[in-house]
């Protein structure tokens, strides 16, 4: 389960955010998640449940923001729905996908003196 | 301190990051892959499920008639050594990354391997993650390529059960074609699938047995390191 090393990663970015302005608490994170990312948004949240305890995060809320998989193709933009085969019928161009890949840390609230 | 009043109680300050949450094991990716680049040696990072004949396809190409090409190989593993002993016995240089519980590698991990490796003269260098269609596919470990064993006993739907790892792979190994006559399962169904989450798909059917497909896989090969200059 790969979720408890990304938790990882996220706690240590957000550590290395909060030592740099002099946090005394961090309240909120929030991430965006693709739904084709391979990132689970559930065992992510379980993971970080599991991972806060003693760390500046221990009474932080993970806000999970969740993002479509959307296909389309590149040259006319007619979109291509999950499960098609990825390839525009008209154009021949291959799909490429517009959204759902995002694995990433927007925004840390934290409690500054 | 509270800027509205000056009352001096600590403040809830909104910091935006907007990174990528992998982006320190990009680093190092990046990093390895320069690496890579400067010796110039293709790097593969060669995935899919526990045997689904990576290591046999290795082995395939270690045999297969003119091969000259120079090649090493590190083999990603939870426990034992076995996949890199059967390497070395192909005449593969190798070595293990013993994950112990890790379901994946990632490019620390690979990049503390290529200390042991001599990578002047090498033409290809491959990356046999741990057996596994989920949690390798999101960690970029420096390769040129990503490619997925996928063998035909695993069934027609794993592309379609597993899309993250065939959309960000560069080719489909499609292994043990020689079973088959004895499996009701055809070429054309694996590739239908692979084409409902690969946006270009390119499959090399292939039997590590017979030899059979080596051939077009291995000229693949050779043309991506012609166009890399490498």
């Amino acid at each position: 389960m790969h979720e408890y090393s990304i938790v990882s990663s996220l706690l240590e970015r957000v550590g290395a955010e909060a030592r740099a302005h002099n946090a005394i608490a961090v309240h909120r994170l929030t991430v965006r998640i693709g739904a084709a990312a391979g990132v689970d948004p559930d065992l992510l949240s379980k993971a970080y449940q599991m991972f806060r305890e003693g760390t500046l995060c221990a009474g932080a809320e993970l806000c999970v923001q969740r993002v479509e998989e959307q296909w389309a193709c590149p040259e006319c933009g007619r979109t291509i729905a999950r499960g098609e085969i990825l390839r525009c019928g008209q154009c021949a161009m291959p799909a490429r996908l517009v959204s759902g890949d995002e694995i990433i840390l927007e925004q840390i609230e934290m409690e500054v003196p | 301190m509270c800027q509205d009043c000056g009352c001096g109680d600590p403040e809830i300050v909104p910091v935006e990051v907007h990174e990528r949450l992998l982006s320190a094991n990009d680093r190092v990716a990046h990093h390895n892959r320069a690496h890579f680049v400067e010796h110039g040696v293709l790097a593969l990072n060669l995935m899919g499920s526990p045997g689904s004949g990576k290591t046999a396809t290795l082995e395939a190409m270690a045999r297969a008639p003119g091969a000259n090409r120079k090649l090493a190989a590190v083999s990603g593993d939870l426990a034992t050594d076995h996949d890199a002993q059967r390497l070395r016995a192909a005449g593969i240089p190798a070595a293990t990354i013993t994950t112990g519980s890790a379901c994946h590698l990632d490019a620390e991990m690979v990049h503390k391997a290529l200390h042991d490796f001599e990578l002047d003269g090498l033409d290809l260098f491959v990356i046999e993650n741990v057996g596994n269609l989920v949690c390798p596919a999101i960690y970029d470990l420096g390769q040129a390529l990503n490619v997925v064993a996928l063998s035909v006993t695993e069934g027609e739907d794993k592309p379609l059960k597993y899309p993250v790892i065939f959309r960000n792979a560069d080719a489909v190994l499609l292994t043990k074609i020689d079973l088959l006559p004895h499996l009701g399962v055809s070429i054309r169904n694996f590739d239908d699938a692979i084409a409902r989450v690969m946006p270009q798909p390119r499959v090399f059917p292939v039997s590590a047995r017979t030899g059979e497909g080596l051939d077009r896989w291995l000229q693949w090969l050779d043309e991506k390191r012609i166009r890399a200059d490498l």
